[in-house]
């Protein structure tokens, strides 16, 4: 039981970077490989707030997102005025400045060293935490999938709405839906800062529930995970991020029952999971749940 | 009245000159028609009047009112707007999405709090019964003909409620059925006093249409003035054969 809730906080985290990430790629087609800088930011706020000055998650966190949108303001304001190509290598620049801020500023993230014992949740008295009397984790997942279902209302109201279609035309014709007046570097701008305020938080949990971080999670490798996660999905289909994430996150965990010798069962499932991948983008390429193609 | 005009209008890429020292009027409620040869520089008037590309030298007057330069998203706010050569739809997009994405909000906040309002819904319909699209409203646009992808963007460039039109080839790859409705929307913008740019190949669409022909070559003016007596023009005749 304590391995399949352990298991579900994390589809809840990777959901909330799919869904955000889906805001910006799926729906704007800004192919973003920021994600995890941003989500690195959130998990940094609570940890470093957390271990040097016992704040509280909520409170963390929401310092987390104003940082998290500070920053991708102030990246935006550049990159989101680059196309294709140059805006993927952009904010993959991105991604390589924040982990290395995360691992140089020795003197505010601990570098290498990590940041141990970040605090869990408090809330009206009632701990995020195990407690002799309470399953493990149970509280924390339940915290959990009640703010996924909070950023899934949310990116579905933005989703439905005027400016949704409009990020949608982005997608599909920037230059032609700027010749119908739309000023499309605010729309790109403001949900570039939406979806990182939302990686933020999903960082946030990350550390809180880990208690303890480093700037080997906020790497490259992991902004390719989240864009797996949502080419697996669908593009701009929100219940197909969770079902990427609930996929990608459950697969590996899957193969370990499979029973392969011991030597080789680390490559063999590594293997299996990249090969799965593969046929399924052969064999659907818009995705399990999208509609459309990159 | 002259609605549009262009003076000393130039656009050079890489020292080559797509539109040369231009300088045409248009006049308000009329259908002005270039024409010339390919490579003679009418898309790229387009493209230069719609802002899609910046000019290098000239003005544009509109209205009487001088612009030295056009952006894509100011155009819109002058009432200048546009259908492209090859269609440019919002392919993942349903047909109906197609229109009421350029008749909602165009404030980013604004955007954010809104759907659509019936009114926006009502204007939506009634542009695509006029194309004979409704029933395909919930279809995506890339799965229309080609035909009916052309009809889509002049439906989308009504929806704009311009006071200038600028038609890149509507007619071309159009069924009979579909020249008719698009003739038809030209001749119901010009008696509600809109004004239309129309680039075309069909003599005798250009006949029928224009109120005034202007005829490019090599990104200069070779002609302007009546149908029948510029199209009769030595050197347009020229100009177009090869004679």
């Amino acid at each position: 039981m304590e391995y399949l809730i352990h298991l579900a906080i994390f589809c809840a985290i990777y959901a909330i970077l799919g869904i955000s990430l889906n805001l910006i790629m799926g729906y704007t087609g800004m192919i973003s490989i920021a994600h995890a800088g941003f989500y690195g930011i959130g998990a940094y706020a609570t940890a470093i707030l957390s271990y040097n000055y016992g704040m509280n998650f909520f409170l963390s966190m929401l310092i987390g997102i104003i940082t998290s949108m500070i920053a991708a303001l102030l990246i935006g304001m550049v990159i989101t005025r680059l196309r294709g190509d140059y805006f993927i290598l952009a904010s993959l620049g991105f991604n390589f400045i924040a982990f290395s801020i995360m691992l140089n500023w020795q003197g505010l993230t601990r570098g290498a060293l990590g940041i141990p014992g970040i605090a869990r949740p408090k809330l009206f008295g009632l701990s995020f935490m195990l407690d002799q009397n309470r399953t493990v984790n149970l509280d924390f997942l339940i915290l959990s999938l009640v703010i996924l279902g909070l950023i899934y209302v949310a990116c579905r109201f933005i989703g439905s709405s005027s400016l949704g279609r409009v990020l949608k035309s982005i997608r599909e014709d920037e230059t032609a839906i700027q010749v119908f007046g739309y000023n499309t570097l605010n729309y790109k701008l403001l949900i570039f800062i939406i979806g990182a305020g939302m990686a933020a938080v999903a960082g946030s949990l990350f550390a809180s529930y880990i208690s303890y971080i480093d700037p080997s999670t906020f790497t490259v490798n992991e902004s390719v995970f989240i864009i797996a996660i949502i080419i697996l999905g669908g593009l701009a289909n929100l219940k197909g991020s969770i079902l990427g994430a609930i996929f990608l996150v459950l697969l590996p965990e899957a193969l370990r029952f499979i029973g392969f010798p011991n030597e080789i069962a680390g490559q063999m499932r590594l293997g299996i999971y990249g090969l799965l991948l593969v046929i399924l983008m052969l064999y659907r390429p818009q995705g399990l749940m999208g509609e459309y193609k990159l | 009245m002259t609605i549009l005009e262009t003076k000393n209008l130039s656009k050079h890429y890489d020292g080559v000159a797509a539109v040369d020292q231009l300088s045409i009027t248009m006049k308000k409620g009329q259908i002005t028609s270039i024409i010339g040869p390919n490579g003679s520089g009418k898309t790229t008037l387009t493209n230069l009047l719609s802002g899609l590309v910046p000019f290098n030298h000239g003005v544009v007057m509109l209205s009487g009112e001088k612009l030295n330069q056009i952006k894509p998203q100011t155009a819109a706010v002058l009432g200048i707007t546009r259908t492209f050569q090859e269609v440019r739809l919002f392919n993942q997009m349903t047909v109906l999405d197609n229109l009421l994405v350029v008749l909602t909000e165009r404030n980013v906040f604004g955007a954010l709090f809104e759907k659509h309002k019936q009114h926006h819904l009502k204007i939506a319909e009634e542009l695509l019964v006029k194309v004979n699209l409704w029933p395909s409203r919930d279809q995506l646009a890339v799965n229309l003909s080609y035909g009916q992808r052309k009809l889509l963007e002049i439906a989308r460039a009504l929806a704009m409620n311009a006071q200038i039109y600028l038609f890149d080839e509507p007619f071309a790859g159009l069924f009979p059925e579909m020249i008719k409705i698009v003739v038809a929307i030209m001749q119901e913008l010009r008696a509600g006093g809109k004004s239309i740019i129309l680039i075309e190949h069909n003599m005798d669409l250009i006949r029928q249409l224009s109120d005034k022909v202007i005829v490019m070559d090599t990104g200069k003016l070779l002609a302007e003035g009546n149908p029948d007596a510029v199209l009769a023009k030595r050197e347009v005749i020229e100009a177009y054969l090869g004679e």
